[in-house]
């Protein structure tokens, strides 16, 4: 049986939201490599390019009361969760104004209003993180959902391995998304994993599963949909995994000698905005001047985020070792 | 406190008791506490602390894991940051090392990276130190090494008193605290007050007052310590002794007080001696108080090697009372 809240609405007004939400990420994207090589952003900078319809597809299904873990890679899903992009780039410029007061960086994006948990730079490290939100919530009866977000590098980590089990042993409400990117930085999934149809892991903790094409929108938000109705109803977990590309390098220090060009250049033809864009076109669903207003739109939010970048303020070093334990109140 | 006029009611408990009292005592008081761990419910504790739970609590509250040291410290620190106040057991410290990546690069973490939006009230607890002839992956004392991490608290119960009254105070503190139980520590009896709770976690407690030296440890050498304590009076020294509790933050104060005033310093310390807390402690002293030392600071340490098995050579690899008293008498100048 399938419940209403499993299909995409396929309204135009949805379609544009979505067109513009990946437009965002990566327009947003765009602006921090830009930034980067300005020197206005420092440390590791992992960019989300081509790989925007999966958190496009699936934060937005998700309900304010839900959780979402993510990794290092996470500034589409904190843009798509509703962290302010102003205060998303004031922390990669280490502002105070940042999400997290400039002390984590690009990779540790955290957000309590939202329900945002980061933004970890461990590999996996998030995984036993949503266990135990989840567990949480099921010990309280809590009618929540804990999205936890993972590369295909992280499923030869122990910690995925415990995950998955203590999640299929205790009935926790998690919904995992590998996001498969085919590479673990350099190292390609053939090179890592000894079965690479990685949805058929979850079958071995007897989670349910589904392989979803990551480059399609539409596709991901439908799946999402089965996903999270499937979490919240049964209050156990779901797997779901997003075939998709990185069209950049894995950071701004990769060269990328493990790839060849001409197999970027393939998969360009199938990114996610292009084909989005190109299937809404020719359904006349989206106009010449819709465009423009979207990019219009996004360019102003990503002018007034670089603004507020760029009047923080530097935390006084006499704070540095503030926040390493609770500090008395008042 | 004014001195007591009536004597209150004490009764007689073993550290292991008087642990499972504490955590008895949180699971009532608190429905958000929950004991999580190997073993800890149909086994009752690998050590025995946590037997008969299960029957009074259930199975949610007193929760089997699978062997995922990892998976379950992490979940412990979601299940924190969600508004539980988890207890993870991690049998011993050698075991915890696989949850080290959770405890360090998360659980120290998070309040800092999120910038004061997450913090993570857990409280860990394990076993630690040697002295069962259990050899070298199941006998060291890695506290220390805790010890180093911002972000966490570390704290040592040596007494029935403090085994009983520290969790409580661990759980209300919003940050992660790990509890290192010394091994040899759980079938030794003291007496409690009926009415024992909650103890300050913040304070180092002088054991034993003296003039002549003072004697600085924690956990299972403080025993050890007190009995060299008692040699060293029977040869006319008088040994003060302080026990840390807190290995994390360490209690300054109070060390710089007692050396000013004996102006004479060992430190007792089951890690190893390279890169110990004892290290730390001898080296705060030097910064703080270095010109009221009479002699250079001595130290009793465990020696650079793997715990061995064999009952000879694992007492001669950690602190043992002979060595204690002749550091003592070594900073004395009476050898
Ligand atoms: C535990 C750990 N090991 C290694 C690294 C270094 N590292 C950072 S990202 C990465 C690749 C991860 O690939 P994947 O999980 O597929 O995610 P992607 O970067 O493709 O999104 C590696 C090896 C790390 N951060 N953490």
């Amino acid at each position: 049986m399938t419940a209403p809240t499993d299909k995409p609405h396929l309204s135009r007004e949805h379609m544009l939201g979505l067109l513009k939400e990946m437009i965002r990420i990566r327009r947003f994207e765009d602006k921090c490599a830009e930034l980067y090589t300005r020197e206005k952003i420092r440390g590791f900078l992992h960019l989300y390019d081509g790989e925007e319809a999966v958190a496009v597809g699936a934060i937005p299904v998700l309900e304010k009361r839900d959780r979402v873990v993510a990794t290092y890679r996470e500034h589409g899903h904190a843009l798509v969760r509703g962290v302010p992009m102003t205060t998303v780039l004031a922390e990669m410029y280490g502002k105070q104004e940042g999400c997290s007061r400039g002390r984590g960086g690009s990779m540790h994006l955290f957000d309590r209003a939202t329900n945002f948990y980061g933004g970890n730079a461990i590999v996996g490290g998030g995984l036993p993180m949503s266990i135990g939100l989840a567990l949480a919530d099921r010990m309280r009866g809590d009618d929540i959902v804990t999205a936890c977000f993972f590369g295909e590098g992280a499923v030869a980590e122990g910690e995925f391995h415990e995950s998955l089990n203590l999640a299929a042993l205790w009935e926790l409400p998690v919904l995992f998304v590998c996001e498969n990117n085919l590479y673990a930085m350099g190292t390609a999934l053939a090179l890592s994993e000894s079965e690479t149809e990685i949805q058929r892991k979850a079958g071995c903790y007897r989670i349910a599963s589904e392989a979803v094409d990551g480059m399609d929108v539409i596709a991901v938000e439908a799946a999402a949909r089965r996903a999270v109705h499937a979490v919240r109803e049964s209050r156990k977990p779901y797997f779901l995994e997003c075939r998709t590309y990185r069209l950049r390098a894995h950071s701004m220090f990769d060269a990328q000698l493990y790839r060849d060009k001409a197999e970027v250049e393939a998969w360009r033809h199938k990114e996610p905005i292009v084909r989005f864009q190109g299937w809404l076109e020719a359904n006349h669903m989206v106009h010449p001047e819709d465009l423009a207003r979207i990019e219009a739109e996004v360019a102003a939010e990503i002018a007034e985020a670089v603004a507020f970048g760029e009047a923080g303020t530097w935390e006084p070093v006499e704070q540095l070792t503030r926040f390493t334990y609770a500090e008395a109140e008042g | 406190m004014p001195p007591q006029m009536t004597q209150p009611a004490t009764t007689e408990i073993t550290y292991r008791d008087a642990m499972r009292e504490a955590i008895r005592d949180a699971l009532h008081r608190d429905d958000r506490v929950f004991l999580m761990g190997e073993d800890v419910g149909r086994y009752g504790g690998c050590y025995g602390v946590s037997k008969g739970l299960l029957a009074e609590f259930g199975a949610e509250r007193i929760r089997d894991t699978p062997l995922s040291e990892s998976g379950f410290t992490g979940a412990g620190i979601g299940a924190a940051m969600a508004g539980m106040r988890p207890i993870v057991e991690l049998m011993t410290v050698n075991f915890s090392l696989l949850a080290l990546d959770q405890i360090l690069n998360t659980a120290a973490t998070v309040r800092h990276m999120s910038g004061n939006q997450f913090g993570v009230p857990l409280v860990i607890r394990m076993a630690t130190g040697a002295g069962r002839q259990l050899a070298a992956q199941h006998s060291h004392s890695l506290e220390g090494w805790y010890a180093h991490i911002p972000g966490i608290k570390v704290l040592a119960p040596a007494t029935v008193e403090d085994a009983r009254g520290m969790l409580w105070t661990a759980l209300q503190d919003p940050d992660p605290v790990l509890i290192f139980e010394n091994v040899m520590l759980y079938g030794m009896a003291g007496r409690l007050t009926a009415d024992a709770g909650p103890v300050d976690i913040a304070r180092a407690a002088v054991r034993r007052p003296g003039r002549d030296i003072s004697l600085i440890t924690y956990g299972g050498s403080l025993w050890k310590t007190l009995e060299a304590a008692a040699v060293l009076a029977g040869e006319n020294i008088d040994a003060e002794v302080i026990d840390l509790r807190s290995l994390r933050p360490l209690d300054d104060a109070t060390i710089m007080t007692s050396v000013a005033r004996t102006r004479r310093a060992v430190i007792i310390d089951e890690g190893w001696r390279s890169g110990s807390l004892s290290a730390e402690i001898g080296m705060r002293i030097v910064e703080q108080a270095f010109w009221e030392l009479d002699a250079p600071i001595g130290r009793v340490c465990s020696a650079e090697v793997p715990i061995p098995y064999a009952r000879h050579l694992e007492n001669a690899a950690i602190p043992q009372v002979p060595g204690i008293v002749a550091a003592a008498k070594a900073a004395l100048g009476r050898v």
